[in-house]
């Protein structure tokens, strides 16, 4: 009897732990297979320390093969700087959603991105806040509806969704990785996470990746609407692209030596 | 490259910040995570300065939340780690101390009090008392050491370290403005001087072995999906908690054997409360003093029997009554009359103690 040809999981998931906890249609599944399609093809997963952050990012922190640690909300990436100001032979991937990043633990994308720290960090953008319920996110797109803005984002009021990459590639000393990704090109999300862990490997600086990821159950699509949004709605406003590698010559020359008379 | 900051037992004339950054680095603090706020900055000063000469590590965190976290992550990896702060930033590290609570982390933080609440002054009180002891979104599993001199601020930022990762409960070394700014001579010394064995550290991620296959992965979290889960996890952290207390418990007595007023303080308060004990006996007064040196846990059961017998007791304190209710809680039953002399903010004399204690027994 034939066998139906099964897809195949990355090695360094946690099969005792699948299926995963995520939702019907959500995109962590696929970035997480990204990521470890990613730490499969470098051969690091004797070295690499996942941690996740609060919000539908901590469903992942029994996901890996890897030695994980589940933070705070918008705190893990000063707990993978801690780890890795500690050991630096080990290589950290921060993950975490849109709040986490660029609303509650803004302040550390930022200092961690001009510090060019190096860590890995992951962001998974579905323009709500999914786990607590679907409110208004930093990446809510203008107009769209959400339980805190039920008549739809109000951009005058609320402002402009956050440009992820676009922050971290503008702050970022040179040798940073900077790239958004989508959840409907695995082949690039996954080109671009490899990349980024990369980077960290080489030790040249920070690599941030956001991925554009799909929340039906909050924003109450079917499969075709789903798609649609991540593919039309949200790429129209967040490019899909590379912002900053590590072999680019910097635009202004940066200063280096000491001020005079220190 | 140097390796050892203090050999044998050194005299030295400096201040309680830099006494603090000697003490880590004789203990072997691996690496230091900060962010300035006064009256802790020269722990960082002292310690950057002398840091890179015994190959230690230094990260200036962009506030004290991630300072707090960075320190989470640097235990984590299995390193001494620490961080000092005061006032609004300790209010900051209370959310990864409450981590580190709930995971059982060997955080270690040295706060030096300064007045409250808010921004207040940068100079002195002891009214982070009941932040450093129980603040977080928990129970209080934490050690808390007040040390009242020099000497002890040296002693007890090791022992810090050492309690910290032989028990795994974040622990603090309480201290305040005073104590940081002032100088008075001190004996600092290498930790196998004095016979203490620094307690040997163990990382928790990024362990030895391919995760999976050659072991199980390492898989730390802190959020649980229902209560009984979490009830069964917070229980075993709270009866270790409790049957290493009496082991953690710390406290020092004065003149309190026949003592009918005992004057209870913490910190360098107690100093002026001894000092007042010593005038008020040469009164003829039965005056006696106890401190609590570990104000986490609280050494309630050797303060019962003292004041079972005491008829008055005064607790001094710069601070509204953080202490009081502390001494309160501890002797529920005794019937003894507890009076405070609390001065939230305020320095404290021996002769205003003396005097108060004197018209007390008047009345």
């Amino acid at each position: 009897m034939a066998i139906a040809a099964q897809p195949q999981m990355p090695r360094v998931w946690r099969a005792e732990t699948k299926p995963h906890k995520f939702c019907p249609g959500c995109g962590h599944g696929i970035v997480l297979k990204a990521l470890g399609e990613a730490i499969d093809a470098l051969g690091i997963q004797e070295r690499t320390i996942f941690g996740c952050d609060i919000g539908c990012s901590l469903l992942s922190w029994d996901f890996f093969n890897l030695d994980t640690v589940q933070t705070h909300h918008g705190r893990t990436t000063p707990v993978l700087v801690g780890i890795k100001r500690a050991r630096p032979e080990l290589v950290v991937v921060s993950y975490m959603g849109d709040g986490g990043a660029y609303a509650i633990g803004a302040q550390h994308l930022v200092s961690s991105a001009a510090r060019n720290d190096l860590v890995t960090i992951i962001v998974v953008n579905n323009t709500v806040y999914a786990m607590t319920g679907g409110q208004m996110a930093p990446t809510t797109l203008p107009g769209q509806k959400t339980e805190t803005t039920p008549y739809g984002r109000d951009a005058g009021l609320t402002g402009r969704p956050i440009l992820g990459p676009e922050l971290v590639a503008a702050i970022a000393p040179p040798g940073a990785y900077v790239a958004r990704g989508s959840i409907a090109n695995i082949v690039q999300l996954k080109n671009f996470i490899q990349k980024g862990l990369q980077n960290q490997v080489e030790g040249r600086g920070i690599a941030f990746i956001e991925a554009l990821s799909s929340c039906p159950t909050n924003w109450h699509t079917n499969a075709a609407a789903t798609w649609r949004f991540v593919e039309e709605e949200m790429t129209a406003y967040f490019p899909v692209r590379e912002f900053r590698t590590p072999d680019e010559k910097p635009s202004s020359p940066l200063r280096e030596v000491p001020p005079r008379g220190f | 490259m140097a390796t050892r900051p203090v050999t044998g037992e050194q005299r030295a004339f400096m201040t309680g910040n830099e006494v603090v950054a000697w003490a880590a680095l004789a203990a072997g603090a691996d690496i230091m995570y900060g962010y300035p706020i006064t009256p802790q900055n020269e722990i960082m000063h002292y310690w950057t300065r002398m840091a890179p000469k015994y190959e230690r590590g230094f990260l200036q965190t962009e506030d004290e939340i991630s300072a707090g976290f960075a320190t989470v992550g640097g235990v984590l990896a299995g390193k001494r780690a620490f961080t000092a702060t005061a006032g609004p930033g300790n209010v900051l590290m209370q959310e990864a101390m409450a981590m580190a609570e709930m995971m059982r982390l060997p955080t270690v933080v040295v706060v030096t009090q300064r007045g409250g609440p808010s921004t207040a002054t940068v100079i002195y009180s002891q009214q982070e008392l009941n932040l450093t002891c129980f603040g977080g979104n928990g129970e209080g599993l934490r050690i808390v050491y007040s040390p009242a001199s020099h000497d002890e601020l040296f002693l007890y930022t090791i022992k810090a370290f050492n309690s910290a990762w032989k028990y795994r409960f974040p622990t603090f070394v309480l201290g305040d403005g005073y104590q940081s700014k002032m100088r008075e001579p001190v004996t600092i010394f290498a930790p196998e001087a004095r016979g203490i064995t620094m307690e040997p550290c163990h990382p928790m991620v990024g362990l030895p072995g391919l995760p999976g296959e050659e072991r199980d992965p390492a898989h730390l979290r802190n959020t649980y999906n229902l209560e009984d889960e979490l009830y069964e996890v917070l229980m075993d952290a709270i009866n270790a908690y409790e049957s290493v207390a009496p082991q953690v418990m710390e406290w020092d007595t004065y003149a309190v054997d026949d003592a009918e007023l005992l004057i209870i303080a913490h910190g360098v308060v107690s100093r002026a409360a001894r000092a007042a004990v010593v005038t008020l006996r040469e009164r003829g007064c039965k005056a006696g003093y106890f401190r609590p040196v570990t104000l986490r846990p609280f050494p309630a059961e050797p303060l019962r029997p003292l004041a079972d017998r005491a008829r008055n007791l005064l607790v001094v304190e710069s601070a509204y009554g953080q202490l009081k209710r502390h001494v309160q809680a501890g002797l529920y039953g005794i019937p003894t009359p507890v009076t405070g002399y609390l001065r939230p903010g305020m320095g404290i004399t021996p002769e205003e103690i003396a005097q108060c204690a004197l018209s007390l027994l008047k009345n």
